[in-house]
C-alpha cells in the first residue's frame, strides 16, 4: 500500500479562506476536500427583522469584491415580491454599474490572481518586475471599473447609491460623458489583453461539465433571463428551489449545491460563455474565434481567455449604455411594503447568484435565502481536482500541489461570499 | 536579506473589501512595492515570509476560538499592529449576534448546527490585543490607507481627523439632508473618512465610519425621534455595520429599553 497527501493548508490568490486536500492511495484518488476554514458570518439570520430597504446595503456587506452582485440580486428579488417593474433608464444604469464590477473583479482576478499562475510567479508585484507593461494593463483596465461602480454606486467597495426601486441620485449626462472617454480607452487595451491572453501557456484537461447561466432573450445575460443548462434546464428564478438543492457529503464538510436528479454544475463566465455566446456583440465573437473559441469551451484553463472577453464585453456595453443616456426622472420609482415573498438571480462576475426574501406587511424582512456561485461551485472543483490527478498520480507532489492550486483557481472561487453555507472546518490551519 | 519593512495582512471575519482596497490602490501599488517588502498577504501572494513583521494590517472581526488563539500570535509577531475596517473595529456587521442568541442562529443557516465552532460574540481586535492604530470605515479609504501605511513607516502619526461627517457636509457645501428635507442622517455623531458620499447622493448617512470623537447620540436620537421615526428604527439606526462600538452600543440599548 502506497499513499501520498497533497495538502494545501492556506490557499493564495483566492478570496477567502480555505485549504484543500487531496488523496492518493494504490495509484487512485482516495479522497478530495476543498477545506473552507473562513467563519461563519450568518447574514441570512441577521437579515431577519431588518428593513426591506436595507438589504441591498447589508447584503454588500458578504463579498468587498462583488458587492454590486449582492445589490443587484437583492434589490430584484425585493422588487419581484413587491411586484414594481423600473423604467428601462434604470434597468440601462443598473447594468451599467454591473459592467463596473465585472471589469474590476474580472481584472483582479486575471491579473493578480490568476495571471501569475501561468507565467510562473508568486504574485503580480513579482511579476511586474519582468512584465511590468501587462501588470499595469492590468491595474488600469481595474481602475477604470473602479471608476464605474464609484461614479454611480459613490464608491468602488460598498457602493451606497443603490436601492429598491432604482437610485438615490442618477448622474448627469455630462458627468457621465468623461467616463465614456475612458472606458474606449479601456476597451483598446482590453482587445490587446484577449490577444495576449491566448499566447498563454494553458495545459490540456477537460471534462463533460454541466454549464448553469442565465439567458436572456436579446442580451448577455446580467441582471435578468431564465436559469438555462446545457442539458435542458430551462426555469425561472421562482422555480429555483424546485430544482437545486443543497446537499451534505459525508467525506467533505461543505455543503453542496446539486441539481436535483442531475448532480454538480459549473456557474461563472465558462458556463455564460457556452450557453450565451450568440449574445455576445460580434466585434466580441470574432475576437473570441481568433483565440479559437466560439462556445464550446470545455478546459477551466482557459477561463482566463473567457474573462478577458467578457471584459471586452463589459467594455462595450458600457460604452453603448452611456451613448444612449437619459437620465431617470425620477431617480428610483416610489414603493409601498406589503406582505411578499420574492426572488431573483442575476450573474455575479463568478456565476449566478440567488436571492429569495420574504416580507411582512410593515416591510421586515421574516426570510432570507442566499445561494452565491461558489457554493454551487465547490462540488464540481473537487470533482475536477479527483479528474485532474487521477491522471498524473506518479506526478512529483510539489508539482502536483501547485497544478492542484491551480485547478482551484481557474473557478476564481470567493470563499468569503460562499460561507452562510459552509460547515466550519476546525483541522484548518492557517 | 531585504532591509525594506515588512508588511504583513490577515484576515479574520470579514468581506475582504478591507484588504482588497489594498489591491484598489492601482497607481500606487508599484510605488508602494518598491518601499516596503510585502511579507505576508495570501490573497495576492503565494509567496509568503516569516515573521517578524514591521506592521500588521488586520482585517475582520474574532468570532470563532481558533480566531481567538491566532490574533495572539500575530500580535506577537508584529512590531505595529493596525485595524482596518468596522469589522476588525468594531466587530463589523456580524456584530449583530452579539444582540442575539447565537443558537438560534446558527440553526437559521446551518443544517447541522452541531459542526460549527463559534463564538457567542463578534469583538474588535483590541479586545483581545494591543492595537496601535484602528482605521475607520466599512470599507476603508484607500488615501486613508497609504498615509497609514506611510505614517508607520517613517514613524510620525497618521493624518486621519476624528470629526464628525456633518462637519464635511458644511465644508463641502452639501445641503444638509436632514434639516432641508427631513432624511434621518448619522453624519453629526459618524467619523469622517468617507468623503460625505450619502448626503452628496441625497440620501443620510448610515454610520459607516463608526463613531466620531465624543459623540452626542442621544441628543441625535431625539431628533430622529422628532422626525417621526419610531424607537425601533432608531434602534436600528445604530446597530448596523458598527453595532458593537461602545457609543453606538449604549445608544441602540438605551433606546431599546423604550420599546
Amino acid at each position: 500500500m502506497t499513499s501520498r497527501t497533497i495538502k494545501v493548508n492556506y490557499l493564495a490568490r483566492v478570496e477567502g479562506e480555505g485549504g484543500m486536500l487531496v488523496r492518493i492511495k494504490n495509484g487512485r484518488v482516495a479522497d478530495v476536500k476543498l477545506k473552507i476554514f473562513e467563519p461563519p458570518r450568518f447574514f441570512e439570520a441577521f437579515l431577519c427583522g431588518r428593513s426591506y430597504l436595507e438589504v441591498a446595503d447589508i447584503t454588500a456587506r458578504i463579498c468587498g469584491i462583488c458587492p454590486v452582485a449582492y445589490q443587484m440580486s437583492a434589490i430584484h428579488a425585493i422588487e419581484d415580491g413587491l411586484g414594481i417593474t423600473v423604467p428601462l433608464s434604470i434597468r440601462e444604469l443598473r447594468r451599467l454599474i454591473y459592467c463596473g464590477e465585472w471589469i474590476e473583479s474580472h481584472a483582479l482576478h486575471v491579473f493578480m490572481l490568476h495571471a501569475p499562475d501561468f507565467l510562473g510567479y508568486a504574485d503580480a508585484i513579482q511579476m511586474a518586475k519582468d512584465h511590468r507593461n501587462l501588470v499595469e494593463q492590468g491595474l488600469e483596465l481595474k481602475k477604470i471599473g473602479n471608476e464605474v461602480i464609484s461614479l454611480l454606486g459613490g464608491r468602488a467597495i460598498h457602493p451606497i447609491n443603490v436601492r429598491v426601486g432604482g437610485f438615490y441620485r442618477t448622474p448627469t449626462a455630462d458627468e457621465l460623458a468623461p467616463l465614456g472617454e475612458r472606458l474606449k480607452h479601456g476597451r483598446d487595451v482590453c482587445r490587446k489583453v484577449v490577444r495576449w491572453s491566448r499566447t498563454l501557456p494553458i495545459r490540456h484537461y477537460s471534462q463533460q461539465y454541466q454549464f448553469v447561466a442565465l439567458r436572456h432573450a436579446t442580451e448577455y445575460p446580467m441582471n435578468e433571463g431564465r436559469i438555462v443548462s446545457n442539458r435542458g434546464l430551462d426555469i425561472t428564478a421562482r422555480e429555483y428551489d424546485a430544482h437545486f438543492e443543497e446537499e451534505h457529503v459525508s467525506y467533505s464538510n461543505a455543503l453542496h449545491s446539486v441539481i436535483k436528479g442531475a448532480g454538480a454544475y459549473l456557474t461563472g463566465p465558462l458556463a455564460r460563455f457556452n450557453l450565451n455566446f450568440d449574445r455576445l456583440p460580434p466585434s466580441v465573437q470574432e475576437l473570441a474565434r481568433e483565440a479559437g473559441l466560439s462556445g464550446a469551451c470545455r478546459n477551466p484553463f482557459e477561463s482566463i481567455i473567457v474573462r478577458c472577453l467578457e471584459m471586452l464585453f463589459a467594455f462595450e456595453e458600457a460604452i453603448r449604455i452611456i451613448q444612449e443616456y437619459r437620465r431617470p426622472d425620477p431617480p428610483f420609482v416610489q414603493c409601498e411594503p406589503r406582505e411578499a415573498t420574492g426572488y431573483a438571480a442575476t450573474e455575479a462576475p463568478r456565476g449566478t447568484l440567488y436571492h429569495r426574501y420574504s416580507i411582512d406587511g410593515s416591510g421586515s424582512i421574516l426570510r432570507a435565502t442566499i445561494v452565491p456561485p461558489t457554493s454551487q461551485n465547490q462540488k464540481m472543483i473537487e470533482s475536477d481536482l479527483r479528474e485532474y490527478v487521477s491522471t498524473r498520480v506518479k506526478m512529483p507532489l510539489d508539482q502536483l500541489r501547485t497544478e492542484c492550486e491551480q485547478v482551484i483557481r481557474n473557478y476564481d472561487p470567493c470563499i468569503s461570499c460562499s460561507t452562510h453555507f459552509l460547515k466550519l472546518d476546525v483541522e484548518g490551519e492557517q | 536579506m531585504s532591509l525594506k519593512p515588512k508588511l504583513a495582512v490577515w484576515k479574520f471575519a470579514s468581506c475582504d473589501g478591507c484588504q482588497l482596497t489594498l489591491l484598489s490602490c492601482e497607481d500606487e501599488l508599484l510605488t508602494l512595492a518598491d518601499q516596503i517588502e510585502i511579507a505576508h498577504f495570501p490573497e495576492a501572494s503565494s509567496a509568503i515570509v516569516k515573521g517578524p513583521y514591521d506592521l500588521s494590517l488586520v482585517e475582520g472581526s474574532i468570532t470563532t476560538p481558533r480566531d481567538a488563539e491566532w490574533i495572539q500570535k500575530i500580535r506577537r509577531a508584529s512590531r505595529s499592529l493596525v485595524t482596518i475596517g468596522a469589522c476588525a473595529t468594531a466587530g463589523g456587521i456580524q456584530a449583530l449576534r452579539n444582540f442575539r442568541d447565537v443558537k438560534e442562529f446558527i440553526s437559521i443557516v446551518y443544517a447541522r448546527p452541531e459542526y460549527i465552532a463559534t463564538l457567542d460574540t463578534s469583538t474588535a481586535i483590541a479586545a483581545h490585543v494591543k492595537v496601535d492604530f484602528e482605521l475607520r470605515g466599512c470599507p476603508i479609504n484607500k488615501n486613508q490607507l497609504v498615509d497609514v501605511i506611510n505614517a508607520f513607516i517613517h514613524g510620525r502619526a497618521p493624518a486621519v481627523p476624528p470629526h464628525s461627517v456633518c462637519l464635511d457636509c458644511k465644508r463641502k457645501g452639501v445641503v444638509c439632508v436632514m434639516v432641508a428635507r427631513g432624511i434621518p442622517c448619522m453624519g453629526p455623531v459618524t467619523h469622517t473618512g468617507c468623503g460625505v458620499l450619502c448626503p452628496s447622493f441625497d440620501r443620510g448617512c448610515y454610520g459607516c465610519f463608526g463613531p466620531k470623537e465624543n459623540p452626542n447620540t442621544e441628543s441625535l436620537a431625539y431628533w430622529f425621534e422628532r422626525l417621526g421615526l419610531r424607537t425601533a428604527d432608531i434602534v436600528r439606526e445604530f446597530r448596523n455595520f458598527n453595532s458593537n462600538a461602545p457609543e453606538f452600543r449604549a445608544e441602540s440599548e438605551r433606546q431599546e429599553k423604550r420599546l
